[in-house]
């Protein structure tokens, strides 16, 4: 018997290169005859390419090529691509240069002449709504559907809100469970307030650099993604070539958080200037740049209305949501309708949305998309309400929370598990709520005490992916990961399931990732929290597959029929007499000998064609397994994070200071106990970096940005937390996927948000700030009764 | 896919019997890139066109004398990364802010995107790759990793590590604390550092056990 691989702490097998320096990211690859790209970035926020003078550029000696946005594929603008002719926000990038060096390079950007037709531009999403108000597209200022439309709201709107209010006008999506008015006529209490959520730039710490070149007409790609398989054929299609003509190399991903899910539209530029240069291609991104073209948060203007009963129980929530979509769309205010839901299930809800284009860097998913902003914005709300009923904080979000048979969205799906009460009540004894919900309010000196809690779920499971094993001559297990590495060590705890299933030892799998050409199956995108549940899945029912083959094969030269055979310990035996058996090398070399469906001659049918390519490519290596995911699973699978905070605020400052921060979660099985851990810690700490100092500030008169660098948008940093952080999970298994793992990377993100910003109110005897982030100058007006330096609804403050 | 002490050297205008005669002629690794950097209104476009702009120097790094042509406004990290295959240290933010790029010079760490490469000549340089040994045996701070499993995406790592290292040095017994207060100019997005500390302290436990 092999060890027990679920739970246990095992370094990933990329560590070692990772700490001696050997782990080669994008930028660290070489190339001979490699060059140099720059970009030329949008000087404005919205503009029209009305010609392009390059002649003083390519006279320098040294450069080799420029690229336009007509050398890419693709002419609707409102598709954003790597290069444009109408830049959409300030530092979009409009041509990119190749020369001999990043110097040269450089100054031939400058060399360039560019004229550009200024276009109306927005910052903030009302401004557009309204009547004559300016749209940051050509085509319209929101998405209905599938479709770009203009909507403008009636002065009158505005007018009947006031400046404090959120003006709702007609929304572009609507849902309802129940009738919300007659959930608020059932409520002894009802708390309603307008809440801003700022963008957040992902700001990883590897920019989005990237190198390319052709060879014998494939492009080989070194480029930091979230997810290798998925990645290759958007990269394909933005130069329009075949996936198989991708090689991607993406072995380690400095980081991405959503900003890189299946690689950068800007991937695109290093790869056609090679193609169109005929060199190795670097396109080095700078932080700077990475704070235009690296991808942000979504923000939100909202307005909720909670209705309770006075035992706590939410009978109404009412909420809507104006969307800051930057200028290509985001879809986070949709999953902040359905994570709502999910949080406090009310008993009747209404959800309004409307996303608004403008004319700021781009949006994408970033961990917990809608669910950490909805979640950060809503916490408050829900202890004001618990103030008001005199009822515990900890006990409110019990008696709303969604058990196993819960419901999320509007059409009430069901759940596949919901251990949240648990784990509310393991975060509360990991924190000590008891004895620290006392020392709310606690003053020494200038420091007030404040606690909080924040609940945060997100969806943390997809099926259907594919598994694909190797056991080679040599015995060892190869497991071949479409997945991507961005550090959270799933690319090798996936791995566990089928070393689990095969009864191996750990020391035996060789974990094969990060390279296209190595032959990966088709996988789900490295994001969402997909991919501990989809691909413990997929090497579940690969090695279930491999356990089929070995014993056909065993009975096959053995005797007996294949239920006789067991396997474990890298051997395939009679269940009645051990000795009876062959060890996997020798297993291995007869699937060889045998070919057909022993040896990938053969692959099943359901397989993704990728996958099926990869089969093939890997015939006659060795016993090749592959298989889909088709467990079965009925309704959707959600993972929780409870946050817990206690901070001191000082009152003459301003100041907040984290002293104590833990968290509990459900995300059912556990498979990697420390790596869990960090990734909830990390988590926190990222959602409590948007509510303290992660903001965006504009020139609104210009539309271009201030904060562009770590220093103006700082994410924490080690003395911002506390020196350590207590985790524990319920571990309690997911009854309807094999190892009954969940994914964790979204949820912890709004717990640490929502627990820093209720902890924060706390401390202010429970007045709300309603927004993020919370600075000092703002904490420090509303605790003497200053008018707030800045407007109720004001973005980018 | 060649080593980087050597591709360094092909830039364009270089063809590669020029580049191979002028390694002898210079008897070293050169190269003639200038990368990022301005030099006047004209581009270094070569060892041998712009020779005034580049100037050989000697550089100490993790023990060995390297012999690299350095223009007079280029920063370590860029002569590490670009010009001697050293991509141990990361550019994480080219400006002070993240500390990614941290290498030691004389045992002090220094953020590597913000230090002349003129100013460490005569001075010993350590990054990442020279930690560990050449038996192999890793260094405190890396076995200490090893054994906590620190670091997640772990772009950050060997600007984290070399920062331990230098900790250290100076304080073989520090608190969490004080290890945190040394740790405080590099950044790690994916906010790993509760266990950045765990392994921080058990670096320490190590490097004293060595001692």
């Amino acid at each position: 018997m092999a060890e027990n691989l679920i739970g246990a702490d095992i370094a990933p097998p990329d560590l070692r290169a990772k700490i001696t320096g050997r782990a080669r990211y994008a930028e660290d690859f070489r190339a001979e005859g490699m060059v140099f790209a720059k970009l030329l970035a949008s000087p404005m926020p919205h503009a029209r390419v009305r010609g392009v003078d390059t002649r003083a550029a390519e006279a320098m000696e040294g450069v080799l090529g420029i690229l336009r946005a007509s050398d890419l594929p693709g002419d609707d603008p409102g598709r954003e691509k790597a290069l444009t002719d109408e830049p959409k926000y300030e530092g979009e990038p409009i041509l990119a240069v190749a020369a001999v060096d990043e110097t040269t390079a450089a100054a031939a950007v400058e060399a360039i002449r560019v004229d550009l037709e200024p276009l109306p531009f927005v910052l903030d999403p009302l401004d557009s709504l309204r009547e004559g108000g300016p749209d940051a597209r050509l085509d319209g200022n929101v998405r209905r559907g599938r479709e770009v439309e203009t909507l403008k709201w009636p002065a009158s709107v505005f007018e009947e809100a006031g400046p404090d209010t959120l003006p709702m006008g007609e929304a572009t999506v609507e849902w309802a469970v129940g009738d919300v008015e007659a959930g608020f006529a059932a409520a002894d209490a009802v708390v309603e307030e307008t809440i801003v959520h700022q963008s957040v730039t992902h700001h990883p710490m590897e920019p989005r650099s990237c190198m390319a070149y052709w060879q014998n007409g494939k492009l080989f790609l070194h480029g930091s993604t979230q997810s290798t398989a998925r990645t290759r054929p958007v990269v394909a299609a933005m130069l329009d070539i075949d996936a198989d003509d991708v090689v991607l190399v993406a072995e380690y991903c400095g980081g991405g958080f959503g900003s890189k899910i299946a690689g950068s539209p800007i991937m695109a530029v290093p790869a056609a200037l090679s193609r169109k240069i005929g060199r190795p291609v670097m396109l080095r991104v700078t932080r700077y740049e990475e704070n235009y073209i690296g991808r942000a948060r979504a923000g939100f203007q909202g307005w909720a209305r909670l209705g309770f009963r006075a035992d706590g129980r939410m009978t109404a929530l009412d909420l809507y949501l104006v969307q800051d979509s930057g200028p290509y769309g985001a879809s986070d205010f949709t999953t902040a309708g359905l994570v709502s839901s999910l949080s406090y299930q009310p008993e009747n809800m209404r959800f309004r949305g409307v996303p608004v284009y403008t004319n700021t860097p781009p949006r994408s998913a970033q961990r917990a998309p809608g669910g950490a902003q909805i979640v950060a914005m809503l916490e408050p709300l829900v202890d004001k309400a618990a103030r008001e009923l005199d009822v515990d904080r900890l006990e409110i979000r019990k008696i709303n929370a969604a058990g196993h048979d819960g419901w999320v969205g509007a059409n009430q799906g069901g759940l596949t598990s919901a251990y949240v009460r648990e784990a509310l009540d393991l975060g509360a004894s990991v924190f000590d709520w008891d004895a620290k919900k006392a020392l709310s309010g606690r003053r020494e000196g200038t420091r007030v005490t404040g606690v909080g809690i924040g609940l945060s779920p997100f969806v943390s499971g997809t099926t259907g992916f594919d598994g694909l094993l190797v056991v080679r001559p040599d015995g060892k297990l190869h497991v071949h990961q479409g997945i991507g590495n961005l550090g959270t060590h799933s690319i090798a705890d996936t791995a566990r399931a089928a070393a689990q299933v095969l009864d191996l030892a750990w020391d035996q799998v060789v974990v094969v990732w990060g390279d296209t050409s190595k032959h990966l199956p088709w996988s789900s995108v490295q994001a969402g929290s997909q991919t501990t549940h989809a691909h413990t899945r997929a090497n579940h029912a690969a090695a279930e597959a491999l356990v089929g083959l070995l014993q056909e094969l065993a009975a096959r030269d053995l005797g007996g029929s294949p239920g006789d055979y067991r396997v474990a310990d890298g051997r395939v035996f009679r269940a009645r007499d051990r000795s009876v058996g062959m060890d996997f090398a020798r297993a291995a070399r007869r699937a060889i000998e045998l070919g057909g469906k022993f040896s990938g001659g053969e692959a099943p049918d359901d397989l993704h064609d990728m996958t099926k390519a990869s089969v093939a490519g890997l015939a006659g290596s060795g016993l090749v397994a592959a298989a889909k995911d088709n467990y079965p699973r009925e309704g959707a699978t959600f993972s929780w994070v409870i946050g817990f905070c206690q901070v001191e605020l000082d009152v003459e400052t301003g100041q907040v200071e984290i002293v104590d921060l833990a968290s509990a979660a459900d995300c059912g099985t556990v498979l990697h106990a420390r790596s869990l851990a960090a990734q909830t810690n990390g988590g926190l700490i990222q959602g409590v970096g948007m509510a303290m100092s992660q903001r965006w500030v504009f020139d609104p008169k210009w539309g271009i940005p201030f904060t562009k660098r770590f220093y103006t948008a700082r994410p924490p940093g080690i003395l911002d937390v506390p020196r350590s952080l207590r985790f524990a999970a319920v571990d309690q298994p997911d009854p309807q996927t094999p190892v009954g793992a969940k994914g964790i990377g979204e949820p912890p993100v709004g717990a640490g948000e929502a627990a820093y910003a209720c902890a924060v109110a706390d401390a202010m005897g429970g007045r709300c700030l309603c927004r993020t982030p919370l600075t000092a100058d703002m904490i420090l007006a509303e605790l003497e009764g200053r008018p707030r330096p800045y407007g109720t609804l004001e973005t980018h403050v | 896919m060649l080593q980087p002490d050597f591709i360094e050297s092909r830039r364009g205008g270089f063809t590669r019997r020029k580049f191979v005669k002028g390694v002898i002629a210079a008897g070293a690794t050169v190269s003639a890139a200038g990368y990022l950097f301005r030099e006047g209104g004209l581009p270094a476009l070569g060892l041998s066109a712009q020779g005034a702009v580049e100037r050989m120097v000697t550089l100490a790094v993790n023990g060995r004398q390297r012999r690299v042509d350095v223009m007079k406004q280029e920063m370590l990290a860029m002569t590490l990364r670009y010009k001697l295959g050293l991509t141990g240290a990361k550019l994480g933010c080219d400006r002070a802010e993240c500390g990614a790029c941290t290498v030691l010079i004389d045992g002090v760490a220094h953020y590597g995107c913000s230090i002349l490469t003129h100013s460490v000549r005569g001075r010993a340089v350590t990054t990442i790759e020279g930690l560990e040994q050449e038996d192999g045996t890793l260094h405190p701070v890396q076995q200490a990793t090893m054994d906590e499993g620190g670091f997640q995406c772990a772009f950050c790592a060997p600007g984290f590590a070399m920062s331990m290292t230098a900790m250290l040095a100076k304080n073989p017994n520090p608190t969490r604390d004080e290890a945190a207060m040394a740790l405080s100019g590099n950044l790690c997005r994916c906010g790993d550092y509760d266990k950045i500390l765990n392994t921080a302290m058990r670096a320490a436990e190590l490097a004293r056990a060595h001692a």
